[in-house]
């Protein structure tokens, strides 16, 4: 690819304009959410004593894991060197880098005294995977900055492999920090397991790459540009391994559990008895975010149809958002055992599974995170020259 | 409630205290030399303003749950009064610093109640998880939110296998000196450690002492000699999921197991 094959978008556009305003609108309304949280105090939120972390967690870490795995596409053709790949690895840097900050938005914004972030970057507690997370998300950012860099400036070119192959293992690092944040939980039946690093992981590459493949798709659309079936059906291609793979940690998760007799309990609340986190498993995680999905890029009568490709995106979406959700709320929903094998109960809920009804300032500041992110890309890409020009299928190669 | 900056500023004013001490009257009675011959006592373990705790006491709780009763909440009501937390009609939200618990067995059909709060532990999590290090332990082994540098992530709640700690869900009011609080930060059960740096008890068991039950004895696990630690050498007691390995500060004893 010489470099004029990358294009800005005009950006001027009354649906662009429309985009961005709307996109706007959302931003405000979640820092008006977060204004409020903040104000009030989270007893306006359905988060309790029992349910510390809620529907901003479940949007933050949705967003965090999804950055990591937005970088897959430029990981795979500069340190993997498949060409056709490189097109496309501008936005997914741009994008990898735009979902943090709107995860990490999110997660700030949440906190009890964001006014303490200064606190966060300069007090470090090194024995916690916190601290370290504030390394990693931060230096992701750096790293995916300069891989940016190498990538468009000709006379440095020569360090995108190395720089890529840096980001390549530094995104592992990440996603691996945050699924240990739930797997070094030795308190909680849910948690408490090795398996939650390389889950995370699978769940970063697919749902990084569905939100990708979202992008390119509206991108191409909207601004005129020609996207081949070849590039579509690498991307769905490795989608649909990408899906086998979270859904093979998935197994292995709960096969585990299920091994070990103390963890019946916790398996059976997810598995059979759970109420809304059981449906969420089965219809939000299993059904929509796997076999849909599965069925809508492998059946050959979808073989080439742009519109049940871009919903097997979307259903990997709305499937991750209910694995994300199943696993942070229903984790802390299950009660502590603090007396395995005896009844407990206490006026603050003790043994019993807690109630969580996510508000609206909750959800409101999730969906500001989200909006931010795509904020963040629509303005990239219309400030740098980050999309091909075509995508067409003379011009990805056929590899 | 940490030592902050001062703790390198208190190093010669303790070592001019001790030096007072040992010319003084030796042992184990900390005691002032106002005059030769004239001596003021101080409770044995009560500590000078701005002297360090010391790794030479482990501060502890045993819980004699076969004295606590059901419908009794005298430390409960007892710690909300010391340290100001009462709540505001809502027990999903409000801090509960410490809670009665009951314990039923299933196959026996026969219940006990006993207090849950903050166990204290030699290998606290809610320390380990800390991102700002805010969760701290003191060399005493009192575990203690440092209110300044707390940024309210919740992380320590989720890793507390007691669910000792509360989340300050909306603005306090009446706030006592002693026990620091403000909304969107965390806080659990302090030993009520002014109180013990004064050489006087919790308030939780002062309280259960003035119902004459005497639930509670708190002392220094590591003193011989301790109330505290002659119990724990007499009687069985445990510690609760003592699986996890943290090495609680406080242990339950008189449980139906």
């Amino acid at each position: 690819m010489s470099r004029e094959k990358f294009k800005r978008i005009e950006g001027r556009s009354p649906a662009f304009l429309a985009l961005i305003a709307g996109l706007g609108i959302l931003v405000l309304l979640g820092l008006g959410s977060a204004w409020t949280m903040e104000h009030h105090g989270h007893v306006i939120t359905g988060m309790n004593n029992r349910i510390v972390w809620g529907m901003p967690h479940v949007f933050a870490v949705f967003l965090i894991v999804a950055a990591s795995g937005a970088l897959n596409v430029a990981s795979i053709s500069s340190v993997f060197g498949r060409t056709a790949y490189k097109p496309l690895a501008r936005l997914s840097v741009v994008l990898a880098i735009a979902l943090l900050m709107g995860g990490l938005s999110v997660l700030v914004l949440d906190l009890g005294r964001p006014d303490r972030l200064i606190v966060a970057m300069t007090t470090y507690n090194f024995r916690s995977i916190f601290a370290w997370n504030i390394y990693l998300y931060v230096g992701f950012i750096g790293i995916a900055g300069v891989y940016l860099w190498v990538m468009m400036d000709r006379t440095v070119a020569r360090f995108s492999k190395p720089v890529g192959l840096i980001a390549f293992v530094w995104r592992l690092a990440l996603t691996t920090g945050t699924g240990s944040i739930f797997g070094f939980l030795v308190a909680r039946q849910s948690y408490d397991a090795a398996v939650m690093a390389p889950l995370f992981i699978a769940m970063s590459f697919a749902f990084g790459l569905a939100i990708f493949l979202l992008v390119v798709m509206v991108s191409s659309g909207g601004t005129g540009r020609e996207l081949g079936d070849a590039t579509v059906r690498r991307l769905k291609n490795l989608l649909g391994i990408f899906i086998g793979a979270v859904l093979y940690f998935t197994v292995v998760q709960h096969l585990t559990n299920l091994y070990a007799a103390e963890h019946h309990a916790v398996e059976r609340f997810i598995l059979l008895d759970g109420g809304i986190f059981t449906t969420m498993f089965w219809v939000g995680q299993v059904l929509i975010g796997a076999v849909v999905p599965l069925v809508l890029i492998y059946a050959p009568v979808f073989a080439t149809n742009r519109q049940a490709i871009a919903l097997a995106a979307v259903s990997v979406v709305v499937g991750g958002l209910a694995q994300v959700y199943v696993i942070i709320i229903g984790g802390q929903a299950f009660p502590l055992v603090l007396f395995p094998g005896k009844i407990v109960s206490s006026s603050a809920a003790d043994g019993v599974v807690a109630a969580y009804n996510p508000s609206l300032p909750e959800i409101g500041l999730g969906i500001g995170g989200v909006a931010l992110a795509l904020a963040i890309v629509a303005m990239a890409v219309k400030i740098f020259a980050l999309l091909p020009k075509t995508l067409a299928d003379a011009e990805t190669g056929p590899t | 409630m940490s030592c902050g900056n001062n703790c390198g500023d208190n190093k010669s004013s303790r070592r001019s205290f001790l030096a007072s001490m040992a010319t003084g009257a030796a042992g184990a009675t900390a005691g002032l030399t106002l005059a030769p011959g004239i001596t003021l006592f101080s409770p044995a373990q009560a500590r000078s303003k701005g002297e360090a705790a010391s790794s030479k006491v482990r501060w502890g709780m045993l819980v004699d749950a076969s004295k606590c009763d059901d419908g009794c909440t005298a430390c409960v009501d007892a710690c909300a009064t010391e340290n100001g937390w009462q709540g505001h009609g809502n027990p999903a939200t409000d801090a509960q610093w410490i809670r009665k618990v009951k314990v039923t067995d299933p196959a026996k059909g026969t219940s006990q109640t006993l207090p849950m709060m903050c166990q204290h532990c030699e290998e606290p999590p809610c320390v380990d998880v800390c991102p700002t290090g805010a969760s701290m332990k003191r060399a005493d082994g009192i575990v203690l939110v440092d209110k300044h540098s707390c940024i309210g992530c919740r992380y320590c709640m989720m890793a507390c296998p007691y669910q000792a700690r509360s989340f300050v869900h909306e603005s306090v009011t009446d706030q006592r000196t002693h026990a620091p609080r403000g909304k969107g930060t965390v806080e659990s059960c302090t030993f009520c450690v002014h109180r013990v740096d004064e050489g006087r008890q919790p308030a939780c068991v002062e309280a259960c002492g003035g119902t004459k039950r005497g639930a509670l004895v708190f002392g220094d696990l590591n003193d011989p000699d301790s109330e505290i630690s002659g119990k724990v050498a007499q009687y069985p007691s445990q510690a609760i999921r003592s699986d996890l390995g943290l090495k609680p500060g406080v242990r339950y004893m008189g449980l139906d197991t």
